[in-house]
């Protein structure tokens, strides 16, 4: 294996633009997932058992089926009743739902992990439920669910390599179709290693960062 | 959807739990000498074995196998896809596991080390006796978790030609054409695997020793 620089730079925007896929759909399919985890947890905290067992339910089965098969259930399936989806807006649908399921357990222990008498606390002063969630649960539980979230935003961008096997214009797709059209196979592979594992690491450090950061800012508070 | 369709899948499903077994059993083991390399002390071992793990953990599963797959009749290994499969799952959750046998390691209680010091335990029965066990035992439950990631990741496989239930799936629906029906019934099935090893795992905790009763 003769490493040729030149392959790299010849295919650089074609990289750069497969990269820039990657980490649009990563951060698009991160911040729905938080949102309708957000969403998921506080209906099934506060919506009584009949919305909590189905919702519950669908995480279950969310978390347990491997990503690959829901892509190809809404991919394959999903022309059958009537939700016809390019390759892009399926698999943004699919990470998102599946970061949703994973994110909204997340939620669940942040809510579970905030002392009730706090809560009481609140309703006793008169603040609405919308401002209990707001002054009390949010600000309390942050600590609690920033470490397990960047861990998940971690496993999402990997999860997001899945999506090149129904052909998403990805950082995965575009450099193995690089490496089939140069015969440079190998050598591809190893660059998309490469490249995933210098973003894993950068998102990993800018976790840490931020936990510090918010774990001064709340030891100076209290 | 038939119950031909349906058996065909379960019968897949003999590759999937079978690859995972493998590979779970086999990334113990080298997790049991990367985490060894962490705990030892010496930059030699340590640093090596960070740079493994943070490889592992930072790379797609997906890329991890392709390029495996790829490596291995390069440096002029002609194995079977099977055994690269396995190679490269159990590298992949040899990097996780060990990260728990270290956090493991780590938090054996020191006064438990002292005082089998004290009792005149030798280092090696230190370590046999005291640390292995009460390590095993705080880690048991991240095993059983990483056994059900590793589960639902053997489904990448199916990319490198092994016809365990995605891959089933995958041919299954195209020739077929019932694409929900048949994917729903591979989730099924991943479901309950899943389920039955999670349970599997509640009861093995309870019944490991120095469980809480």
């Amino acid at each position: 294996m003769i490493f040729d620089p030149n392959v790299i730079l010849k295919h650089l925007p074609e990289i750069i633009s497969g990269t820039g896929v990657t980490l649009a759909l990563w951060i698009a399919g991160m911040l729905l997932g938080i949102l309708i985890g957000f969403i998921v947890a506080t209906l099934r905290r506060y919506g009584g058992r009949a919305v909590d067992l189905p919702l519950g339910f669908v995480v279950e089965v969310l978390r347990g089926t491997p990503f690959l098969i829901q892509i190809f259930l809404v991919y394959y399936g999903g022309p059958f009743v009537g939700l016809s989806l390019d390759p892009v807006p399926c698999g943004l649908l699919g990470l998102s739902v599946y970061a949703a399921a994973y994110y909204s357990e997340i939620f669940r222990a942040g809510y579970a992990s905030v002392p009730h008498g706090h809560v009481e606390a609140g309703e006793c002063l008169g603040l609405s439920r919308l401002q209990i969630i707001r002054r009390i649960l949010l600000p309390e539980m942050a600590l609690i669910v920033l470490p397990p979230s960047v861990n998940l935003a971690v496993i999402l961008l990997k999860e997001s390599a899945v999506l090149s096997i129904i052909t998403v214009p990805e950082l995965t797709t575009t450099v193995s179709a690089i490496g089939s059209q140069e015969y440079a196979f190998l050598e591809a592979i190893f660059l998309l290693a490469v490249i995933y594992w210098v973003i894993v690491e950068a998102a990993a450090r800018l976790g840490r960062l931020a936990e510090t950061r918010l774990s001064t800012f709340r030891f100076a508070a209290s | 959807m038939s119950f031909k369709l349906f058996s065909l899948l379960v019968q897949a499903s003999v590759w999937t739990i079978g690859i995972s077994a493998i590979s779970i059993a086999i990334g113990f083991l080298i997790a049991l000498g990367l985490s060894a390399a962490l705990l030892s002390g010496k930059a030699l071992y340590r640093k090596p074995a960070e740079f493994f793990i943070s490889f592992f953990r930072g790379v797609p599963l997906l890329v991890q196998l392709l390029l495996i797959y790829n490596l291995l009749p390069f440096i002029g290994l002609n194995v079977p896809s099977i055994v690269a499969a396995i190679i490269g799952m159990s590298l992949c959750t040899a990097a996780y596991q060990a990260e728990n046998l270290r956090g493991g390691f780590e938090s054996v209680p020191k006064g438990l080390i002292e005082a089998a010091d004290m009792v005149g335990f030798s280092p090696r029965q230190v370590f046999v006796r005291v640390k292995v066990p009460i390590a095993l035992r705080l880690t048991f439950p991240a095993l059983v978790n990483e056994a059900i990631m590793i589960l639902k990741s053997s489904s990448l496989v199916s990319v490198v030609g092994i016809v365990e239930i995605t891959r089933m799936a995958q041919d299954l629906a195209s020739s077929t054409y019932m694409p929900i029906e048949i994917f729903s019934s591979a989730a099924l099935i991943y479901l309950v695997i899943c389920w039955a090893v999670a349970l599997a795992g509640r009861f093995g905790e309870r019944s490991l020793p120095g469980a809480a009763k």
